[in-house]
């Protein structure tokens, strides 16, 4: 049973949130140790390995990027171990000049303002290529799930980016 | 996880940090990223009509593992020709920085660096 099955939903990119939530909370339910209180050790083994498996297809299926990988894996593209380098030279220049405008922002004076707009603009440019991504994935040929696995790799730069200015943010706040 | 005392070395004393103009004709320049750390390495290597590596330098964005990878590689490419320099493995690069399994990509990460900029000297020579 696949990750979407067990949350009995589509499976499609463009998943209700809430709806994911609440199907959440509810298969948790079912899980629950208070609720086999009288089961077998065995039977208390299996729903602690099912409660995983629903805590792990959360996980994926919450976040977009991760989503869109399952999406792929289950279509035969599997990226969870691949050390496949990404060799886009200007999607590459770009990131580095991020990377560049990051280390500015550390030794301004006006650090927190640069900051917040730096995160708008990476924000916003997350949502155009989680667009872009949906469109190459919902067109299901080979051509459009390998554009989909790239555009998923560049989404990797973007994601970790977005973790160092949250923690440059965190130490801003703190001083 | 500790660090070998090579890798701490190039990370404390990274040789040739820079950047040339990627403009000039002899200078062929290698961008790679490794998506699963979000690393981005640059290396541009100076070469001469002879097709001989002059000077090397790097820019990377990363773990300690891929300063060291790129900053060695600077080092080793220095003198060769290019295609020597394309000779250059990961598991080269890996084993004389100790590096454990977890950080194999980052030598690899160095590996396509080479290739890379070789690719680029090609085309800007064609």
């Amino acid at each position: 049973m696949n990750y979407f099955e067990l949350f009995d939903c589509p499976v499609s990119f463009d998943l209700d949130k809430s709806e994911l939530t609440q199907r959440y909370h509810s298969l948790q339910k079912q899980c629950h140790p208070d609720k086999h209180a009288n089961a077998s050790e065995q039977e208390k083994l299996a729903i602690v390995q099912k409660a995983a498996q629903i805590n792990d297809a959360f996980d994926t299926l919450k976040t977009p990027i991760k989503r869109a990988e399952y999406m792929l894996q289950l279509r035969g593209i599997d990226m969870q171990h691949e050390t496949k380098t990404l060799q886009d030279p200007m999607f590459l220049m770009q990131q580095m000049e991020y990377r560049e405008r990051l280390e500015d922002i550390k030794t301004s004076d006006n650090a927190l303002d640069e900051l917040m707009a730096f995160e708008d603009d990476v924000a916003t440019e997350r949502k155009a290529m989680l667009k872009q991504l949906q469109t190459q994935i919902e067109q299901l040929t080979e051509q459009a799930d390998l554009a989909a696995a790239d555009q998923i790799r560049k989404l990797k730069f973007i994601e970790k980016l977005q973790q160092e200015l949250s923690r440059l943010e965190d130490e801003l706040v703190e001083y | 996880m500790a660090y070998s005392d090579k890798v701490i070395d190039h990370y404390e004393n990274p040789r040739n940090v820079g950047s040339f103009d990627k403009n000039d004709p002899n200078i062929a320049t290698g961008m790679v990223g490794a998506p699963a750390c979000g690393d981005v390495m640059k290396l541009q290597l100076k070469v001469t009509d002879e097709g001989v590596i002059e000077d090397a330098k790097f820019k990377t964005y990363g773990c300690g593992s891929a300063i060291a990878s790129s900053s060695l590689v600077t080092e080793w490419v220095k003198g060769k020709t290019l295609d020597e320099a394309a000779e250059i493995k990961n598991t080269d690069i890996s084993q004389e920085l100790a590096l454990p399994p977890v950080k194999i990509h980052c030598s690899i990460l160095a590996e396509d660096a080479i290739k890379a900029a070789i690719a680029d000297y090609k085309e800007k020579k064609a």
